[in-house]
């Protein structure tokens, strides 16, 4: 997994609540049995007027000149800003597959939903949950100011930008650690193999039904 | 000391590990698999050459891809078809039971779960696949996961994983006529909101989840997610005890008896501590429908659709009702429907097939309805409906009798709404989008599903006419 400690980027107001996963990235591109190339159908459904499929060339799709990943000022944004409850709905991780494809390499918004924002640690994304009311400014000041960018200090989890007061963000250390060092989760769980052995023998013991050849 | 919930007790028997940064790792009993999660999953395995911990702690089967007709002309849909065929290309490479798209057992992976026994109670069960909370209706631990977790397990049998608060709802009264476990969820969605139970494990308590079948519990338990928490359970009792036994992969014999003495002890301790308590009150609900784009936008049959109450509600209540293409004030009865689907992991069971015939028995689909499909759950509920001839009921009031899967529900088969298109349906999302580009989903019991599809718009099932009664 890719590191991430310091990040800059243009931010992209998505002024909604309840983003949910099937409109991050709709369910016909679930379709596909690889990980990447998911970012050209990212939000298909408000960026493009007609139904997308997987494997379509984008460039030629009608385009929702509305949608805001469409307008030129943010188009090569990386910063995502949104409302409470981002991510509901499935686990998709095609999700933050798509987000991550797409370039975004951090997500800000009221709140998100467990599985989600789970999804997006393994994939080098960072959620940041922050106060309506520091929000509410973060989409003013996008408006705004053509260009806004904002800087994330991961390590010292702080926001800014000259036209703010720095902004601090919490972050559960497990999860910052994650970010940080890019480790392989999977590797990390297997150094406590003859723990889970000595767990499994005795949890067989107890409970034989659960250990049934199917 | 405190006794412990539920899910205190399920969390203790599975800790393996406690980390100092207070993440837990734990065993994992049963992961289920499908088709549309899994692919990158095996193939991480096979890019870092690892080997899975424990085959027969998974099963598979497809159910997102697969067609609900017309089966013997194989997958049409070449994406599709490769989806499923790597599925199962992966689980013999892998040595995992595969219930495939012609096992007469296939089904919708919630629902096979607890069908074949799969899913018992005291397991940790998880699944890529956010309706994985359906399973905690049996006292199991049950909670989707992303597709990197989904390999976590295949490859360690554990997860890394921080425990969530405890939730409890507690929910008495008699219920009224007509009012279902799809309908209690969908109330209390509409009380505490999508949000409302973010960071908890919930558990469903009182008197009336008591006297639930087995299938309405887990109608129940599937929709803890809509409302954020992961994790739904309810504590085990004679019915689950009764609704296991001489299950395919349940016990038998002396370990029959083991497990029914272990699971007996799977409920919370009377002096259990909780973070949060809510109380919900049956004998006040009424059949609910959704009219908006999120589950928590809901009222009841004789509600209408309401006026927003501040700015930014209004933006978001906005969005929903051009996207519904409904007003503010409206009548929920008001409202006209095109299309029925009766299915999904939330209400596709063969309680949910009997009720919803008894409504449509000797009566016909409005004429404004231009489809109305049943989509049983799995094989073996497919096969109980038709030997109760329930197939027969359907098909003479002009419903679809389709083969198993998930169909309509998220629509990534051939069953789908065209833009504008509205329907009642039994599932558990109302997302724009979910059931079809610019379709309109209605989020119904079977009850009201049926009766709609025979008034042509929501009704009331007691006012349905006499000559359609």
């Amino acid at each position: 997994m890719k590191k991430i400690k310091l990040w800059e980027g243009i931010v992209a107001p998505l002024d909604r609540q309840n983003v949910d996963t099937d409109a991050i990235i709709p369910k016909q591109f679930l379709k596909s049995i690889y990980r990447t190339g998911l970012g050209n159908y990212l939000f298909d459904e408000w960026r493009y007027l007609d139904y997308g499929e997987l494997g379509q060339d984008c460039r030629k799709r009608p385009i929702n000149k509305e949608f805001i990943l469409n307008k030129n000022r943010f188009k090569n944004s990386s910063i995502l800003l949104s409302r409470s409850n981002f991510g509901c709905g499935s686990s998709r991780e095609h999700a933050p597959w798509a987000l991550e494809n797409f370039g975004f390499k951090v997500i800000i918004a009221e709140s998100f939903a467990d599985i989600f924002y789970n999804n997006c640690f393994k994939n080098s994304i960072l959620p940041i949950t922050l106060s309506s009311v520091i929000i509410d400014n973060l989409f003013n000041l996008t408006w705004d100011n053509w260009g806004f960018t904002l800087k994330i200090d991961l390590k010292n989890q702080t926001i800014t930008n000259p036209l703010l007061k720095t902004i601090q963000f919490d972050i559960e250390e497990f999860r910052k650690m994650a970010l940080i060092k890019g480790l392989d989760e999977i590797g990390q769980t297997l150094i406590y193999s003859e723990e889970i052995k000595k767990f499994e023998k005795k949890h067989k013991i107890e409970n034989p039904w659960l250990f049934n050849i199917l | 000391m405190a006794g412990k919930t539920l899910y205190d007790k399920l969390w203790d028997s599975h800790l393996i590990h406690e980390n100092s940064d207070g993440t837990n790792l734990i065993y994992i009993d049963r992961q289920l698999i499908h088709e549309v999660t899994s692919p990158q999953a095996f193939e991480g395995l096979r890019i870092a050459n690892r080997k899975i911990w424990r085959n027969s702690a998974n099963f598979a089967v497809p159910d997102h891809n697969i067609p609900t007709k017309d089966r013997y002309l194989g997958i049409t849909d070449p994406i599709s078809k490769l989806q499923v065929d790597t599925l199962s290309t992966n689980c013999s490479e892998f040595k995992i039971k595969e219930f495939s798209m012609n096992n007469p057992s296939q089904g919708i992976v919630h629902i096979i779960g607890p069908e074949q026994g799969l899913t018992l109670p005291g397991m940790t069960i998880v699944c890529g696949d956010s309706h994985t909370s359906t399973h905690g209706a049996l006292g199991a631990l049950a909670f989707g996961i992303g597709t990197s977790e989904v390999e976590h397990v295949l490859a360690t049998q554990c997860l890394i994983q921080k425990k969530s608060k405890n939730m409890l709802i507690n929910i008495n009264g008699l219920l009224n006529y007509n009012v279902t476990a799809k309908d209690i969820i969908l109330y209390i969605i509409g009380r505490i909101g999508t949000a409302g139970g973010t960071g908890y494990a919930i558990e469903f308590s009182g008197q009336t989840i008591q006297s639930l079948s087995m299938e309405s519990r887990m109608t129940i338990c599937n929709m803890t997610i809509e409302m954020g928490a992961r994790v739904g359970m309810i504590a085990v009792d004679q019915n689950t005890i009764e609704y296991l036994q001489n299950r395919t992969y349940a016990p038998s014999g002396l370990n029959w008896k083991k497990a029914v003495t272990s699971w007996e002890n799977l409920k919370s301790d009377k002096d259990a501590n909780y973070d949060k308590i809510i109380e919900i009150d049956c004998s006040k609900i009424n059949p609910m429908v959704t009219w908006g784009t999120s589950p928590e936008m809901v009222t009841n049959i004789n509600g209408i659709i309401p006026f927003p109450k501040n700015e930014k509600l209004t933006r978001s209540l906005q969005n929903a009702l051009d996207y519904m293409g409904l007003k503010s004030g409206t009548a929920i009865k008001d409202i006209k429907l095109d299309k029925i689907f009766i299915g999904s992991c939330t209400n596709a069971r063969i309680e949910d097939l009997r009720i919803a015939s008894k409504i449509v028995k000797g009566k016909k689909i409005a004429k404004n309805i231009k489809l109305a499909m049943v989509v049983p759950g799995s094989g073996p509920v497919k096969k109980q409906a038709e030997l109760e001839g329930l197939d027969d009921i359907f098909i003479k009031a002009g419903f679809e009798w389709r083969d198993p899967g998930c169909s309509m529900c998220l629509a990534m088969n051939d069953d789908f709404l065209e833009i504008g298109e509205r329907c009642a349906s039994t599932s558990n999302r109302n997302f724009e989008g979910r059931q079809g580009k610019g379709g309109r989903t209605h989020l119904v019991s079977p009850i009201m599903a049926a009766s709609a599809a025979i008034e042509g718009h929501f009704i009331n099932v007691s006012e349905l006419r006499k000559d359609k009664q």
